[in-house]
């Protein structure tokens, strides 16, 4: 099934993505091929220069089984820097260190022995998120990061990302939370299931999407 | 503790028995350290399922007096690679299409085996298990493929734990999960062909999920999980065949009572540590 038709939008070094739109409108189709995980119908993603494929941090949304994995925080930041392993088995000393660096920048080395199962879920994020620092410091892509959290935690979480992007690395975040996205974002990418709009945040806020968008918010 | 030694002294003066130990303990070890990644990405079932197949393949290579291994080896590898495709996209869930390839497979190697009235089978030995089936043949097997397992298990224990914790962030970074899934379901079919005859296709499943269940109840990382997962599935082994060789009992289902009570005791301990 053809999800949406003719779309296209690019993104620059450093930008803050926020990709909004209605359910079904092919925000988790577009997800998934931006990480190769399925083909474009028609078209292509081109990946600038310098950037590989293998090279996108990327926090998906948690599933059921990871609840109840026995897994230390350590470990799962740990797993983060195993795309640029190859065949290699274990990691090295300067793999270590860098998921050490990551879990220091987000605040959670204080958990590092702590299992991940028995963390509450704004920590599990920021280790999800670690593990997505870990994978690249150039392009993240976050797959509704705050859902199910609380809204200070969620301030947090949004503070955290922000200071992820001041750092150089480009974010892309795909999100239902549309004041959000209009508060930290660059630029908005917004798909309804027939048209969508891709432009910096203020000629949004002047297009007719940004109403729609209130609109549905509002009867939610 | 003496008479302990007496009995062990004895398990190692028969072949038989010699066999049955080391044949035991590798299968143990594998199933146990591939049942960490196969609980904890619930695909429990797919031992289950696999066994029997197992059953099925080995009941009518039986009754067409063909060579037990040959067939039942690669009918349980293609049916492994079969149940991972189906749960992963097929349009019959995954624990549906389980069960219909389980039972399905029973029903076969049943109706084989009594179709057969002038072959002497012995239906209860393969489906709960018995020590003097084990061959010369498997020892040799199951050392070759232990040796397989550990060294896979060693070698890509650090993709392992990425595809069993996220399997989409490990692709999209770039992991073969989908090798990696294969793999881990060609290991286990291997596991449960060989352990099989030993243990019962009924029971076999057992010994790859009981000391993840076990060690999970404990221990919190996932080095920890699968290193304790590996000591239990030893232990309760050598403990079952103990209790079968003093009780005569059958060996399987013994090991599997060890495992039932080790299961309650990390429970417990689990229960405790939680609380404290």
């Amino acid at each position: 099934m053809t999800v949406i038709e003719n779309m296209s939008f690019e993104v620059a070094d450093g930008d803050y993505l926020c990709i909004v739109g209605e359910n079904g409108s092919g925000k988790s189709t577009l997800v998934k091929a931006l990480l190769s995980l399925k083909k474009p119908e028609k078209g292509a993603i081109e990946f600038g220069e310098g950037l590989k494929k293998n090279e996108i941090g990327y926090l998906p949304q948690q599933t059921m089984a990871q609840k109840d994995f026995p897994a230390s925080v350590y470990e799962v930041v740990l797993s983060g820097c195993l795309n640029s392993r190859g065949i290699r088995p274990f990691y090295s000393a300067k793999e270590r260190k860098k998921a050490l660096d990551t879990m220091e920048l987000l605040g959670i080395i204080d958990l590092k022995n702590r299992s991940y199962r028995d963390l509450s879920g704004g920590q599990q994020q920021r280790v999800l998120l670690s593990r997505a620092l870990c994978a690249t410091k150039k392009l993240i892509l976050l797959d509704e990061p705050v859902a199910g959290l609380d809204p200070i935690v969620t301030a947090e979480l949004y503070d955290l990302i922000e200071k992820i992007n001041k750092s150089g690395v480009t974010v892309i975040m795909v999100t239902h939370d549309l004041s959000a996205a209009l508060k930290c974002s660059k630029h908005i990418l917004c798909m309804t299931e027939t048209e969508w709009f891709f432009g910096s945040r203020e000629e949004f806020l002047k297009s007719k999407f940004a109403d729609f968008m209130r609109g549905s918010e509002a009867v939610d | 503790m003496k008479q302990l030694i007496e009995v062990f002294s004895e398990i190692f003066s028969s072949p038989i028995l010699v066999r049955a130990l080391i044949v035991g303990v590798l299968v143990s070890l594998c199933a146990a350290l591939l049942g960490v990644s196969l609980v904890l990405k619930r695909f429990s079932m797919i031992g289950d399922g696999l066994s029997h197949v197992g059953f099925g393949a080995l009941a009518i290579a039986a009754v067409m007096n063909l060579a037990p291994m040959a067939v039942a080896i690669p009918v349980v590898l293609i049916a492994a690679f079969l149940l991972l495709r189906l749960s992963s996209n097929g349009k019959i869930k995954g624990d549906a299409a389980i069960a219909m390839i389980s039972t399905g497979a029973l029903g076969i190697g049943v109706m084989a085996v009594s179709m057969s009235k002038g072959t002497n089978i012995d239906l209860n030995s393969y489906l709960f298990g018995s020590i003097m089936s084990v061959s010369s043949e498997d020892v040799v097997i199951s050392v070759i493929l232990a040796v397989i397992v550990l060294f896979m298990f060693v070698f890509f224990y650090t993709k392992i734990f990425a595809i069993t914790f996220d399997e989409s962030f490990a692709k999209a970074t770039g992991t073969a999960a989908n090798v990696y899934n294969m793999l881990i379901a060609l290991l286990t079919a291997m596991t449960i062909v060989i352990g099989m005859r030993l243990m019962g296709s009924m029971l076999i499943s057992s010994l790859i999920i009981f000391p993840a269940l076990c060690s999970m109840r404990v221990f919190k990382s996932f080095k920890s999980v699968t290193i304790c997962s590996g000591i239990i599935s030893i232990v309760t082994f050598l403990a079952g065949m103990v209790i079968s060789y003093v009780a005569e009992t059958p060996c399987g289902a013994s090991i599997v009572c060890v495992n039932t009570l080790t299961f309650l005791i990390f429970f417990v301990i689990g229960k405790i540590k939680k609380t404290a």
